[in-house]
C-alpha cells in the first residue's frame, strides 16, 4: 500500500481512514458466535432440567462461565458493529446520527458489563 | 449532509425488481440479526441476571418467559416468551446460514446465477429444518 501516489496513498483505507477494520471485526467476531452460540445451544438443550439448582451450576462452572463471558464480549461486539451499521444505512440527520452514534457507544458497553458482572457473580458465589 | 427532496430521477428500488431468493436471503440477514442483537441478547442478558440474582429472579424469569404459572400477565407473555424463543432459534440459524454464505462470497465464490439463487434457497432450508430438529430435541428428548 503506499507508492506516493494519491490513490496510493488512500487505497484500502475508506471514508473513515481505518480501512477494513470494521468489515474484519465483523467477520473476526462471527467466527467467535459460530463456535460459541453453538456451545451454548447445545448445552442448554442437553441439561437433564432447566430449575434454577441445575442451571445455576452448569453455569458456574470454569468452561461455561468461560463461553458466557466470552458470548458476552464478543456477540455484543458483533452485534454493536451490525447495528452501526444498519443505522449509518438508514439514519441521515444530523441529529439522528448524534443519537445514534450515542446509543451505539454506549448501550453495548452497559450491556458487556452487565452481562460479565452476572456471570461472575454465578461462578463466584454469592447469592 | 442533510437530505433534500429534489425531482431528479431514483434508481430502480426494491418495488422495481423481480424478487429473488438473493434478496430474500440478503434482507432477511439484517432483520434476523437485529432481531438477535435487540430481542436475543435482552433475553440473555435478562436470563443470566436472573440466575445471578437467585432462585427468586429466576423464578420470576421463568414464569414471564416459559411456565406462566404466575397467573395473570405471565399467562400472555409465558405464550409470547416460547413463540419468542422458536422465533430466535429460527433467526439464528438463519443468521448462520446467510453468515456462511457471506464468508463464501467474501473469498469472491457463488456469484454466478443459479450458484447463488441455490445456496440462498438452501439457507432457508437449513433455517427451518435445524430448529425443528433443534426443538423436536428439546422437547420429545
Amino acid at each position: 500500500m503506499g507508492n506516493g501516489t494519491s490513490i496510493g496513498r488512500v487505497r484500502g483505507l475508506g471514508a473513515s481512514h481505518h480501512g477494513t477494520h470494521h468489515w474484519l471485526l465483523q467477520r473476526l467476531t462471527a467466527v467467535g458466535n459460530l463456535v460459541l452460540i453453538p456451545f451454548l445451544m447445545i448445552s442448554l438443550a442437553l441439561l437433564p432440567s432447566h430449575d434454577y439448582a441445575t442451571v445455576h451450576a452448569w453455569a458456574s462452572k470454569p468452561v461455561p462461565a468461560t463461553a458466557l463471558v466470552l458470548i458476552m464480549l464478543n456477540t455484543i461486539t458483533h452485534a454493536r458493529v451490525g447495528v452501526q451499521v444498519m443505522l449509518e444505512d438508514y439514519i441521515h440527520e444530523e441529529g439522528g446520527k448524534v443519537i445514534a452514534w450515542l446509543l451505539v457507544n454506549i448501550v453495548p458497553f452497559a450491556a458487556i458489563a452487565f452481562g460479565v458482572i452476572s456471570v461472575i457473580r454465578i461462578a463466584l458465589g454469592g447469592a | 449532509m442533510a437530505q433534500t427532496r429534489s425531482n431528479r430521477p431514483l434508481s430502480p428500488h426494491l418495488q422495481i425488481w423481480r424478487w429473488g431468493p438473493a434478496m430474500l436471503v440478503s434482507i432477511l440477514h439484517r432483520v434476523t440479526g437485529h432481531g438477535l442483537a435487540f430481542a436475543g441478547l435482552g433475553l440473555l442478558l435478562w436470563w443470566v441476571g436472573a440466575i445471578a440474582g437467585g432462585p427468586e429472579s429466576y423464578q420470576t424469569f421463568l414464569d414471564y418467559v416459559w411456565l406462566g404459572t404466575g397467573g395473570g400477565l405471565a399467562t400472555v407473555t409465558a405464550l409470547l416468551g416460547k413463540l419468542l424463543l422458536v422465533g430466535l432459534t429460527w433467526a439464528f440459524f438463519q443468521h448462520m446460514a446467510t453468515g456462511i454464505r457471506h464468508f463464501v462470497l467474501d473469498i469472491g465464490a457463488g456469484y454466478e446465477l443459479d450458484a447463488n439463487a441455490r445456496w440462498s434457497s438452501f439457507t432457508i432450508l437449513f433455517s427451518v429444518a435445524a430448529t425443528a430438529l433443534f426443538w423436536a430435541f428439546v422437547l420429545l428428548r
